[in-house]
């Protein structure tokens, strides 16, 4: 079969792609070498978007931001994701660089956006009652707002799913081959032909790249290491940055959408492309990092650390658009901080290129903007609730305590277009197991509704990838086995 | 919207639920116990080892059991059992909003008690670094996929911290046919229980590693392994002393949380257990509103869990039948602080205004707290302001051991309610050596066998 477009990566700049080429009449296929949506760098990510005075004046992250911003509320709207416009700030605390925090000024006003700068700490601590005293001035962007990273992929992707586009999970591309007026795409299980390739594939980006012969660029993972807090109710309410330096925008401390405290990320240049795993020295940086903003954060509320890494081109720049070596091969890549704030934009964005590289895009008559949207019961009224539950019972069955989330919300998401298949899966479409008890009293429940819903053994559901499992076999067999006689027949 | 109307609610049916549902019910109150699982005795159900019911029973029963003898005792009282059914939310005014498959229940009662029980900490709370990976469970979710389930989490274990439940399940997935390759503790003494140590790790060989915590998890699919150092003082690993294990699952048992979601609803204030702060009626800052078991602070021994059941129980009731029970913030408080040596003590007043019913009550004012550390020859004594007014000698004390004394009504009417009480230890003149020192760690292992 032959594809119109054939999109490499099923983060938030291939869903995001996925979801705009879907508002035309072509065929179009999301290879992602992960089990899910968003499985990768977008699910590590501060999910910030930004407001957009931060970059380079003349870059395309400058552009994508500002262009990207204002694309939220009708996407978010349309495909009911959460997302709040709650403002961030540039904190300036005593002794540290004023001028920079005018540059960011000037950079916000010349690009439109709004923005001022506070230095009475009396209205400061009045719209964030916790940040350090020793604040001297603070860059106010009310149009920076958060969002779930991996909610927003998961939507775009089902959207996208909706309108036709095909998604191919556990399928890594190996080879890319250049045909005339198309490519072949190799995978271990199966081989595509499409006329266009849009690589999105985050930190592989370049050995993708390469496969056409196209090196101009390197990824250079950096990595990120995150504390989440439990929800603190009214501690915090708006992000908060330091004021950051030419490599990082520094260890913010933010809300998350649901109502956790985020801190985080720190800046580490890594060899390795897969090393996620958290560090001694690394989560002690994340917490000095936050405690200057906000002294008072109680670190006693951690329930988890994690690392993302970051596919920051060695040109420090958004690629996008046809790739000079191969027609018909299109670059989404280097997508790092703004990604997720521009990937809005870099999707309308690279679809207009596509067009003007004379590929013709019919715009289709039957475009599905939205979705259905999916029940969150804990946001539910008790009417609602009690009219859910009359509907259907499984909505009354508390998987999740942390966060009650249901059964018939955990069904739900694995019925879906694109819907979860392994505990992660469930985890980032409903929040079961994301709670402060992580999953301890969840995941069992979990389990075995998967196995349920996907007629499989409980030794078969996995976590992630096909070698998360989480069981060794029933204990009966595994006692027959391995069991040493007990301690008394032993002695005898 | 299911309403119904009772005299005392209980949140939980655990041990510390059934216990104060049974005696509620025996003042002869409508008593509605509600429990999110379709089974009742809550985490008892899946500690099928044995070691409990000493002194409730009399005899060494596995925790089911235990259980069981409560829930037998169901059909003959008047108590409304709700079970597979989830408190969301709570009020001040003592109304219940709960879910299950056939809609929302609102229950309006009089009193109730709270009786949810604790849930385990996780690694985000110890900030272990390393990867991601599957094999990393809680001790008690992996007795849950070993005993409940029936199926093995693992084939070789780590196991960090050595709670109660921890050394448990080396025992338990030893039998099972697993390999438990280490123990890692970061006190420089085990967490749990003496009887658990000699019994769950000693009798098979199990290492225990003091003064040491994970340094790394590996492996990015599942564990591949684990690294453990030792630490400093400070709990700082000590560079150079790292060990690898080589495993496929690390269990934490790294302490337990009282849980207390509902409780803030209905703005029950809480204290340094995590539990809600109580007078000596079990009462919170609320009028009607009680609390017992490890909802309030973590029990060692389930027995003693039942036995603090009881008197909220019986409190809750006499409070739904208009007796006023002093609650933490009326007047004529006394205020119990955990002095040199206490890690925290409970009540946390004491309310001089006794009504009537109890004047004179022997076995009223229990105290219960955990010493921060392990020490020997120690006095446990109270004093108020400058007067000392309890004093009890003790050969050894330990964090894992939850000490248990009552305050007698003749002690406590003399004392002079302007000034706090004040617990503490103080050292014992005495000469040791360190062969008595090992000969007496047995004879306490012992003596908590047999519980207070």
């Amino acid at each position: 079969m032959l594809y119109d477009y054939c999109i490499i990566g099923a983060g938030v700049t291939g869903t995001a792609i996925a979801r705009e080429l879907s508002k035309y009449k072509a065929k179009t296929i999301v290879l992602e070498k992960l089990s899910d949506i968003a499985s990768e760098s977008t699910k590590a990510n501060s999910g910030i978007v930004h407001a957009g005075f931060d970059a380079t004046t003349g870059t395309m992250k400058a552009e994508m931001n500002v262009k990207g911003n204002p694309m939220f509320d009708e996407l978010c709207s349309d495909l009911y994701i959460p997302f709040n416009r709650m403002g961030s700030f540039v904190v300036c605390l005593a002794g540290q660089n004023m001028d920079y925090v005018e540059e960011l000024y000037q950079h916000g006003v010349e690009r439109g956006i709004p923005i001022e700068i506070i230095k009475d700490l009396d209205e400061i601590k009045k719209m964030e009652p916790n940040i350090s005293n020793d604040t001297e001035a603070v860059l106010y962007a009310p149009t920076a707002g958060v969002i779930s990273p991996f909610k927003l992929a998961i939507a775009m992707a089902e959207c996208a799913n909706i309108n036709g586009v095909e998604f191919s999970f556990n399928t890594p591309v190996q080879s890319i081959e250049k045909l005339n007026k198309s490519f072949i795409v190799d995978t271990p299980t199966r081989s595509i032909q499409a006329r266009a390739v849009i690589n999105a594939a985050g930190l592989y980006a370049d050995e993708i790249s390469r496969m056409i012969g196209d090196a101009s660029f390197k990824i250079l993972p950096r990595r990120g290491e995150y504390i989440l807090l439990d929800k603190i109710p009214n501690f915090l309410n708006h992000v908060l940055f330091p004021v950051p330096t030419k490599k990082s925008k520094g260890i913010l401390v933010s809300p998350t959408i649901d109502g956790n405290i985020f801190i985080g990320p720190n800046a580490e240049d890594m060899e390795s492309k897969v090393d996620l795993s958290t560090t001694v020295p690394g989560l002690d940086e994340v917490m000095e990092g936050g405690k200057k903003l906000v002294p008072t954060i109680p670190m006693g509320e951690s329930i988890t650390n994690f690392a993302g890494l970051r596919a920051v081109s060695d040109n420090n720049d958004f690629i996008i658009g046809e790739s000079q070596v191969a027609s018909g091969f299109f670059q989404a890549s280097g997508i790092q901080s703004p990604g997720l704030s521009s990937c809005l934009a870099i999707a309308d964005t690279e679809v207009e290129l596509i067009k003007q590289a004379g590929f013709d895009l019919e715009a289709k008559e039957n475009f599905i903007a939205t979705r259905e949207k999916p029940v969150v019961f804990s946001e539910l009224s008790w009417e609602e609730r009690a009219a859910l539950i009359e509907k259907d019972p499984r909505f009354g069955h508390v998987i999740c305590r942390c966060e009650t989330v249901t059964e018939g919300e955990i069904v739900q998401a694995i019925k879906r277009p694109i819907g979860a298949r392994t505990v992660d899966g469930v985890k980032f479409r409903t929040r079961a197991g994301m709670g402060r008890c992580q999953g301890g009293f969840c995941s069992p429940r979990v389990i075995k509704l998967l196995a349920r819903e996907l007629g499989k053994n409980l030794n078969d559901v996995v976590k992630r990838e096909p070698g998360t499992r989480y069981f060794f076999g029933e204990t009966k067999d595994f006692r027959k086995l391995n069991a040493q006689p007990a301690m008394e027949e032993r002695e005898e | 919207m299911i309403e119904k109307e009772c005299d005392v609610a209980v949140i939980g049916a655990g041990p510390a639920g059934l216990a104060a549902a049974t005696e509620a019910d025996k003042a002869g109150c409508k008593v509605m116990m509600i429990d999110r699982d379709d089974g009742l005795g809550g985490i008892l159900q899946q500690c099928i080892h044995p070691g409990f019911g000493l002194i409730e029973f009399k005899e060494e029963m596995a925790g089911p059991e235990y259980a069981q003898r409560y829930i037998d005792m169901l059909p003959n009282t008047n108590i409304e059992v709700v079970k597979g059914t989830m408190v969301l939310d709570m009020t001040s005014d003592k109304e219940i909003y709960a879910i299950n498959e056939q809609g929302i229940v609102k229950i309006v009662a009089k009193s109730i008690v709270l009786a949810m029980g604790c849930r385990e900490r996780t690694r985000g709370a110890i900030k272990i670094p390393g990867y991601r990976p599957t094999g990393v469970y809680t001790a008690g979710t992996a007795q849950r996929f070993v005993n409940i389930e029936g199926f093995m989490p693992g084939t070789k274990f780590v196991i960090l911290g050595s709670g109660d439940i921890g050394m448990i399940m080396a025992r338990r997935l030893t039998w099972e046919g697993a390999k438990v390759q280490a123990v890692v503790e970061i006190l420089p003494f085990p967490s749990g229980l003496v009887r658990n140590k000699v019994q769950c790790l000693d009798d098979y060989g199990i290492p225990l590693y003091l003064s040491h915590t994970v340094v790394r998890v590996h492996g990015r699919d599942r564990v591949t392994g684990i690294t453990i150092a030792k630490v400093d003082d400070a709990w700082k690993p000590i560079p150079g002393s790292e060990i690898f294990f080589d495993c496929d699952t690390l269990l934490l048992s790294v302490g337990l949380i009282p849980e207390n979601e509902v409780s803030k609803k209905a703005g029950v204030k809480l204290g340094k257990t995590n539990g809600p702060e109580v007078n000596q009626f079990l009462q919170t800052n609320i009028d009607g509103i009680f609390a017992a078991g490890n909802v309030l602070q973590v029990h060692d021994l389930v027995d003693n869990v039942s036995a603090e059941a009881r008197k909220a129980g019986r409190m809750a009731a006499m409070s739904a039948a208009g007796t006023k029970i002093p609650n933490l913030n009326d007047g004529d408080s006394v205020p119990l602080v955990a002095g040199n040596g206490i890690g925290y003590v409970l009540p946390t007043k004491i309310n001089m205004a006794i009504p009537d019913e109890f004047v004179g009550e022997s076995g009223l004012v229990k105290l219960s707290l955990r010493v921060k550390k392990p020490v020997n020859d120690q006095y446990l004594k109270v004093k108020n302001g400058e007067t000392e007014i309890y004093k009890k000698a003790f050969k050894y004390m330990r964090p894992s051991e939850m000490i248990l004394f009552e305050l007698k009504p003749e002690v406590l009417s003399g004392i002079d309610a302007s000034q706090s009480l004040e617990v503490f230890l103080e050292p014992k003149e005495v000469e040791t050596t360190e062969e008595t020192t090992e000969e007496v760690t047995e004879e306490s292992a012992e003596s908590t066998e047999g519980g207070e």
